[in-house]
């Protein structure tokens, strides 16, 4: 703190070192010209232009009234947002089951000498790389009521199966799996690396003095890691609370869903009310609740992670 | 290594241990990939076949047909080709748009930096969903609307890469640098051919997160590339639904062969891959 404070001090005084930063900073333009001014028309520009216009009413033919909370107020009084509101914490809920999973897995293809982890791991890193509507698609069919082979396997075991992507008690928890198997393989990457950065010693000392596996995990490897688990906390509940694909695919079928409204997130009614219902203002206003509401709960984890997140 | 006297206690020990992880993964893995295998061989069934109780396993007759009539139900051809297309043009694109930004934010002194640098940054915390709207308008009145540049040109710049790209070019020594300075070669000449291939893994890793973004999106092509012809692989894949009725057959061979050229990169570039997704985190 005290260095980035003396510069300005010392600068009127000689002038040579102010003089250096001059050479080149003509240049320096150029390199950020291309980037910046992309940057500045295809994000920048929608960022400021999306929430000035969840202040107004969209004409039918352009053109916008300011109407000052207007939408923000029909947004509150859907129904359906309230709806899709519980369902994307549910998904993110859903969503934190990654982590667990990753980590018994990242714990278990640490074990020394075992054999085939590069081929578990590829393995594991599959349903990751796969095109989400393409995943989507398959466990549709998994999931088929009729003919799908879940309830054909339930079925052997005499377990009633149901119709999982339409029944509504049952599509958001369907849609949930695949989240969490879709994504299981990169949290698995990111533990397997967190795991290889903690000293050896540690463990050896611990077994030394008596420590068992299951106790060498909760009072070393679960510590040492808790930095890794909260990134990629952090990560999943930004990557969850912004469901679409899934969703999508699995249930705003242009078939009358029953379960539609029981599985829509937050992405998906806005999609539905920008481009489906043309109702712009209203999506606008979704959209900058929605990055409140990911801003917020970063914050929160941010807030939280002193309690439980050890830094060596 | 380990001690004599514990040996035969631990081996033993180890031994079932290692069988019951044996047991954890390839369950693990069974989940992981069973759904693949069972979408291939749905793939490979006629369509009364897939609707027999109980399932067969593997396919009475081995119906190659299903993924010829993929072809034939959408533009499946063009759409793979958008595909590739798209994705090959905006990782090339930000691959040279974000080095040079990421260079000069990291290398040079200029005025504004730290401003501009934190108006980069602010961009980062922005979710896409609420960009689509006015970049929809934007598209729309450049007359873009159902063409490949209008699913080419936002991908082409992104503050992510910049953001990486600078943490990589700011590890580099300044030595590197000062001898091509002392030389007399240009700042272009510089970036170009002294630090450009030092920082060779971060471009690799950023070319495959940026190839896998690309190939994966679907609200974007959804809202601005309604025309079938012109829709990528991720979006046409949607439209192989039935409206009340669905050929699983062929729609799972249309599934199965949109996943195959991200699972071909994929085994062909293993190492870039898990890198390029370890560094990802931030990009969503």
């Amino acid at each position: 703190m005290t260095q980035l404070a003396t510069p300005p001090a010392v600068r009127p005084a000689t002038p040579q070192p102010a003089r250096r930063p001059r050479r080149t900073h003509r240049s320096a333009y150029l390199f950020i010209a291309p980037v910046g001014l992309g940057l500045l028309v295809f994000y920048l520009y929608p960022a400021v232009s999306t929430f000035a216009l969840s202040f107004t009413e969209w004409g039918p033919f352009g053109g916008h009234t300011f109407t000052g909370l207007d939408n923000y107020a029909a947004v509150f009084q859907l129904e359906t947002f309230w709806t899709a509101l519980g369902n994307t914490l549910l998904y993110m809920v859903i969503g934190l089951l990654t982590l667990p999973i990753a980590i018994l897995f990242a714990v278990l293809l640490n074990r020394e000498g075992l054999r085939g982890v590069a081929v578990y791991r590829t393995l594991f890193f599959i349903p990751f790389i796969t095109l989400p509507v393409a995943s989507g698609l398959v466990w549709k069919w998994l999931y088929n009521g009729d003919f799908g082979l879940l309830n054909q396997v339930l079925q052997v075991f005499g377990i009633p199966g149901t119709y999982w992507v339409s029944n509504p008690d049952t599509a958001l928890f369907a849609i949930g799996v695949v989240q969490v198997w879709s994504q299981v393989g990169y949290y698995l990457v990111i533990f397997i690396a967190g795991i290889k950065a903690v000293p050896k010693e540690y463990w050896e000392a611990a077994e030394i003095d008596g420590a068992n596996a299951w106790q060498r995990f909760w009072r070393i490897t679960l510590p040492m890691l808790s930095p890794t688990i909260f990134f990629c906390t952090v990560i999943n509940v930004i990557a969850t609370l912004q469901i679409f694909d899934l969703v999508y695919v699995m249930s705003a079928s242009a078939t009358a869903n029953p379960a539609f409204s029981a599985s829509q997130s937050i992405v998906s009614l806005f999609y539905e009310k920008a481009f489906v219902e043309a109702d712009k203002g209203t999506a606008t206003a979704l959209a900058f609740l929605l990055m409140l509401l990911i801003g917020a709960l970063t914050f929160v984890q941010f807030r939280l992670q002193r309690r439980w997140v050890h830094y060596v | 290594m380990s001690d004599r006297l514990l040996a035969p206690r631990s081996a033993r020990g180890s031994l079932l241990g290692s069988v019951a992880t044996h047991a954890v993964l390839v369950a693990g893995s069974v989940a992981m990939i069973g759904p693949f295998v069972w979408q291939v061989l749905t793939a490979l069934k006629s369509q009364p076949e897939t609707a027999t109780v109980p399932p067969t396993l593997l396919p009475r007759e081995w119906l190659w047909s299903n993924f010829a009539d993929v072809f034939a139900t959408i533009p499946f051809g063009t759409q793979l080709v958008n595909s590739l297309v798209v994705a090959g043009a905006v990782t090339i694109g930000q691959l040279a748009f974000c080095s040079l930004g990421a260079y000069a934010f990291a290398r040079l002194e200029f005025r504004g930096r730290e401003v501009l640098f934190a108006l980069f940054l602010s961009v980062l915390m922005v979710p896409k969903q609420l960009l689509v709207l006015p970049q929809y308008q934007i598209m729309s009145a450049l007359g873009l609307l159902n063409s490949l540049p209008a699913l080419i040109l936002p991908g082409l710049f992104s503050a992510f890469g910049t953001f990486l790209l600078r943490q990589f070019f700011a590890t580099i020594p300044k030595e590197f640098e000062e001898a091509a300075v002392l030389d007399g070669a240009g700042r272009f000449r510089i970036f170009f051919s002294v630090m450009l291939p030092l920082v060779k893994p971060a471009l690799a890793a950023l070319a495959v997160i940026t190839v896998m973004h690309s190939w994966n999106d679907l609200l974007w092509p959804l809202v601005v590339n309604t025309d079938p012809a012109s829709m990528p692989i991720s979006a046409g894949l949607t439209s192989l639904q039935g409206q009340e009725w669905t050929n699983y057959p062929v729609l799972m061979a249309g599934a199965a062969m949109a996943s195959i050229p991200m699972l071909l990169a994929y085994l062909a570039l293993q190492r870039q891959f898990v890198q390029g997704i370890a560094l990802s985190g931030t990009k969503g």
